[in-house]
């Protein structure tokens, strides 16, 4: 049991469930599992798979797209016209949403949000951040979109043109961030490492 | 699926309807206009996958693309800031 | 009638950047969404899901994490959909808390 699960049971669920009361909805996802489970519509092993699944999903898939795209022009220009193809051709599956990805350059800056609920691409990023999902950034980033940048010490010109992208549907979308100066002949590898999660949001830009 | 409507660079409006449901055209992009980005596909209707009914035909989807210095009266950016929005062709009418 | 859910462009504080790694329990939920929604199973469709969060009053909306609200929603759309009934959940309930763990 952890002091936090005294101060906000219901605002900071990251404590392990496994040693502690659990709280309704810890309690709710264990009865409708086994239930589920009972009934043979899956099995603990599906579960466990999925999870697996789940954390093999890292922004290390983003970053293998964009520094791969940052050395290879002909993937650039596949990846900006189907994106899910091309995540298809690095053996990354975008399921059934499709992958949109937008170039930011010297004149264009994007940004990602879902106002209406919290759609990210999980397939090459994995589960978004708690701030995604808050509803700070869902209102405020398509209104105010060079405040939340700043408060993520983003600061763009005026000349910049500054694009939100509302998930509200079947697209999903991955900035790719501009190439920082001073990588000159840098391979792909050493390149994907310079390649962050926010930056693949729109919230910072890739920096040495 | 049904066939799409707009093109490429067409002005639209979104309209300003205000049904209950499950609706995936946000408050804040209801009344404006914008122009058509992309033709993203067509895409069983998520209205009525909410209930667990088909949503088709399929609705074409589009992006549209709309100046945030026209949704929001006291944007405080410069003019060229855009925003783009998945829109549903049920919600999409022509720009007067 | 703007939705409570529907927020975009509504004024709000800074955006609170602090992170927390996904707990077991958390990512068990979002297993439960992923296998139900699975093709070969479609017992849940997300826009069901969405809808059942949607659904909820804003305190509750606004009070629960994310994956507390994904739990209800799935709770309410099986039992929409006749998959399990409010009386096998209620006595699963009670086993589930008498016993105390996640098992």
């Amino acid at each position: 049991m952890t002091e936090i699960h005294h101060l906000h049971p219901h605002r900071h669920p990251a404590v392990p469930d496994d040693d502690g009361p659990l709280g309704y909805y810890q309690a709710l996802e264990v009865a409708v599992r086994e239930l589920l489970v009972e009934k043979g519509i899956f099995s603990g092993d599906d579960v466990r798979r999925a999870i697996e699944a789940m954390d093999a999903r890292t922004p290390a898939q983003g970053a293998r797209i964009v520094a791969r795209a940052w050395t290879n022009p002909a993937y650039k220009a596949r990846l900006l016209a189907d994106g899910t193809a091309a995540a298809r051709e690095l053996g990354i599956d975008t399921a059934a949403t499709r992958l949109i990805a937008v170039e930011n350059t010297r004149l264009l800056h994007n940004l990602v949000v879902c106002t209406l609920c919290s759609c990210y691409p999980r397939m090459v990023l994995g589960l978004p951040p708690d701030w995604y999902k808050s509803r700070a950034y869902r209102s405020r980033a398509v209104r105010e979109p060079r405040g939340v940048l700043r408060e993520f010490g983003t600061v763009l010109p005026e000349d910049v043109e500054v694009r939100v992208h509302d998930s509200t549907a079947d697209m999903r979308y991955l900035v790719l961030p501009e190439r920082p100066d001073g990588t000159e002949g840098w391979s792909e590898e050493r390149l994907a490492g310079l390649v962050t999660r926010d930056s693949m949001i729109g919230v910072t830009r890739c920096r040495l | 699926m049904l066939s799409p409507r707009f093109g490429l660079g067409a002005r639209v409006t979104v309209r300003r309807a205000d049904p209950p449901g499950h609706l995936r055209t946000p408050w804040y992009i209801r009344g404006q206009s914008g122009e058509i980005e992309r033709l993203c596909g067509a895409f069983a209707n998520p209205e009525e996958l909410a209930y667990n009914r088909p949503g088709l035909p399929a609705q074409p989807l589009y992006r549209v693309r709309f100046h945030q210095c026209e949704i929001w009266p006291d944007y405080s950016g410069p003019a060229q800031d855009t925003v783009e929005v998945e829109i549903f062709q049920h919600w999409l009418e022509p720009a007067p | 009638m703007r939705q409570h859910h529907d927020m975009g462009g509504l004024p709000a504080g800074p955006v609170d950047r602090r992170e927390h790694d996904y707990a077991l329990w958390e990512k068990r939920v979002d297993a439960l969404m992923m296998l139900l929604s699975e093709p070969q199973r479609q017992l849940l469709r997300v826009d069901e899901l969405r809808r059942n969060i949607e659904a909820l009053p804003p305190d509750a909306y606004d009070s629960m994490s994310y994956y507390e609200r994904w739990i209800s929603a799935i709770a309410h759309t099986l039992l929409q959909r006749g998959v399990l009934t409010a009386d096998e959940l209620g006595r699963k309930l009670a086993e589930v808390e008498a016993r105390g763990t996640a098992g």
